[in-house]
């Protein structure tokens, strides 16, 4: 009785939301093996009670990425990776998507109802679009990632956010450019376009305009709510499947033009080799296992779910293996849902392991055939000799390989 | 009571505009054609967009100690938190081995004048006048050695600056939907 006063006690105390949670602990301790209870917030943290967090237990958080610490010098935010080792499911949560400016960059605290998109150029109609504009046109939402070119992993790197955290991937909603485009009448001369973003060095970049026609949106919502401010609010540029820097953030111009107009952001995309140039612009096809990865620890020898992510900037992802043995044994993974097109799959391999020091790795095919290759590979295919100095060019999309010791300590196989 | 009798007016205009005056949905507002001149910032290689003015090295040496460029810049262009404008190996016969420097490596002038106009000073950016990015884009070039010291660069000229890099890279990848980034490469 007098435990069941005290229950009554706290319910009154907690309030009439939380009764069934405490009709169960009621009910429990007549069992006798009852686990203690967990503390409760009493009172939540101000303001969540309109807008929730994640638990305190929780902690993982991004890192500033490449050896450039943000903010740096001039207070300018950089490139920070996102904590892919820690990533539950396929989508990375709006708070922890990667994060990188043109230049290193403020963020602009842009208020909606002042910012319009305006385009022109070779168009017939100039016109401006507000965010409530683009709300009442037809829509797409589409699940799609990003990744910045410059997400190499180096020898240095411990963790797969140190390798891999400059890609996320998110559900984005928001108009197709060609739709804004057929507004404004496009000219038959109009070959390239010019993003413009609204940070303070106006970050702009020439795009083909066969990308604005196929699949390029104007994104106004990220993962069930408008789009995060380190990610472009109010509207972004998703160009999918090319390099980060081009889906261009907090978007206010695009200028249709008939040559590549050699802006900041575009001449520093230049190459000297042809190859290079080519594989630059769209994200080749690329996978990780993200658990076991580096500086993670299996306590013991038996079974491990294997999991990673896999994308391609060439469409969706049609084939990811797994080796267990270093590359000698390669074992089809299985997809927990279907593969969008460019857009981070996730995969999973079940492995048995024996305690015995060890390499895994993943690697994928994408639906236009491409293959995620080994650097060594790379290497042969364009005769460069293979040592340390080497490098993929483009987006580097070679298989990374974590070694396991008989500890079950895991390591950075470029290491 | 005046709207009544303009009202019937301006619809029979609106009926007699051609179709094309609207796109399929007929949303989106149109921007006047002074708008579209002050929002439109892009200088592209022809240097068609350039507003009128004119600057010197030597002028751009004092906008670029009054302006503080050499605050995080260096005071010639080098020693300074923010990145070089001047080459520390200026005399490499390969321009790429020169360094990323870009009043040096940018194939256009027109793309020195347009970054100066839409990115700088830090926190004052779209102070500059036209005299001063003309006169900062020639400070800049003269450093590199692209110009010498008392050329003027104006609205004509700046376009037709022969940068040391020319047309010395490889040709922009030609993209299309659904096609391997490079022809023969597997990966």
């Amino acid at each position: 009785m007098r435990e069941k006063r005290l229950v009554r006690r706290e319910f009154l105390r907690n309030g009439a939301a939380l009764a069934g949670g405490l009709t169960l602990s009621a009910a429990a301790p007549a069992l006798g093996q009852a686990p203690a209870q967990p503390p409760m917030i009493k009172g939540e943290r101000e303001g969540e009670i309109g807008y929730g967090a994640r638990s305190k237990y929780i902690t993982s958080t991004r890192i500033p990425h490449g050896g450039r610490h943000t903010p740096d010098n001039f207070g300018l935010t950089f490139h920070v990776a996102s904590p892919l080792q820690d990533q539950v499911g396929v989508i990375t949560p709006s708070s922890l998507h990667y994060y990188a400016t043109t230049r290193g960059s403020f963020l602009p605290d842009i208020d909606p109802a002042k910012h319009t998109l305006m385009i022109h150029g070779l168009v017939d109609r100039p016109l401006t679009f507000t965010v409530d504009d683009l709300k009442r046109l037809p829509s797409v939402t589409r699940l799609h990632f990003i990744e910045c070119a410059g997400n190499r992993a180096s020898r240095q790197a411990k963790t797969v956010q140190e390798t891999h955290g400059m890609t996320s991937n998110a559900e984005w909603t928001g108009v197709l450019l060609s739709t804004l485009l057929k507004e404004c009448g496009l000219k038959g001369s109009a070959k390239w376009f010019v993003a413009e973003g609204s940070e303070e060095v106006k970050g702009a970049s020439s795009m083909p305009v066969a990308k604005a026609m196929d699949d390029s949106f104007v994104a106004y919502g990220m993962n069930g709510e408008a789009v995060r401010p380190q990610n472009g609010f109010p509207m972004r540029l998703m160009v999918p499947g090319f390099e980060g820097i081009l889906h261009t953030k907090w978007v206010q111009r695009i200028k249709l033009v008939g040559r590549y107009y050699m802006n900041y952001n575009d001449y520093g995309h230049l190459d000297q080799d042809k190859n290079e140039a080519a594989l630059s612009y769209q994200i080749g096809p690329k996978s990780v296992i993200t658990y076991p990865s580096g500086a993670q620890r299996l306590p013991g020898k038996g079974f491990y779910e294997i999991r990673g992510l896999a994308w391609s900037g060439g469409g969706a992802i049609k084939q990811v293996e797994v080796s267990t043995d270093g590359g000698k044994k390669w074992n089809k993974a299985q997809f927990q849902g279907t593969p969008q097109r460019m857009a981070h799959c996730l995969f999973t391999y079940g492995w048995q392991w024996d305690g015995n020091e060890t390499e895994i790795m993943s690697r994928c095919v994408d639906e236009i055939g491409q293959a995620q290759p080994t650097r060594e590979q790379v290497a042969k295919h364009l005769n460069k000799t293979f040592d340390e100095t080497f490098s993929v060019p483009g987006n580097d999309n070679s298989v990374q390989p974590w070694k396991i010791a008989k500890d079950g300590s895991v390591t950075n196989g470029f290491a | 009571m005046a709207s009544r009798r303009v009202l019937p007016v301006a619809f029979s205009l609106l009926m007699s505009l051609p179709v094309w005056a609207q796109g399929p949905y007929g949303i989106g507002r149109t921007p006047s054609a002074e708008e579209i001149r002050a929002r439109d910032i892009s200088i592209g290689p022809t240097g068609e967009e350039l507003p009128q003015g004119k600057g010197s090295a030597k002028e751009g040496a004092l906008t670029y100690r009054s302006k503080g460029c050499a605050g995080c810049h260096g005071a010639n262009g080098t020693g300074g938190a923010a990145p070089i404008l001047k080459s520390k190996d200026p005399t490499n016969p390969n321009v790429w081995a020169r360094g990323r420097i870009l009043p040096l490596r940018a194939p256009f002038a027109t793309t020195v004048w347009d970054y100066i106009n839409r990115g700088m000073p830090l926190n004052r950016e779209g102070t500059l006048t036209p005299d001063e990015v003309y006169g900062l884009t020639a400070y800049l070039l003269f450093i590199n050695g692209v110009i010498p010291e008392d050329q003027v660069l104006d609205q004509q000229n700046l376009a037709a600056v022969k940068m040391p890099l020319g047309d010395n890279y490889a040709p922009l990848p030609d993209w299309k939907p659904r096609t391997p980034r490079l022809k023969g490469y597997p990966y």
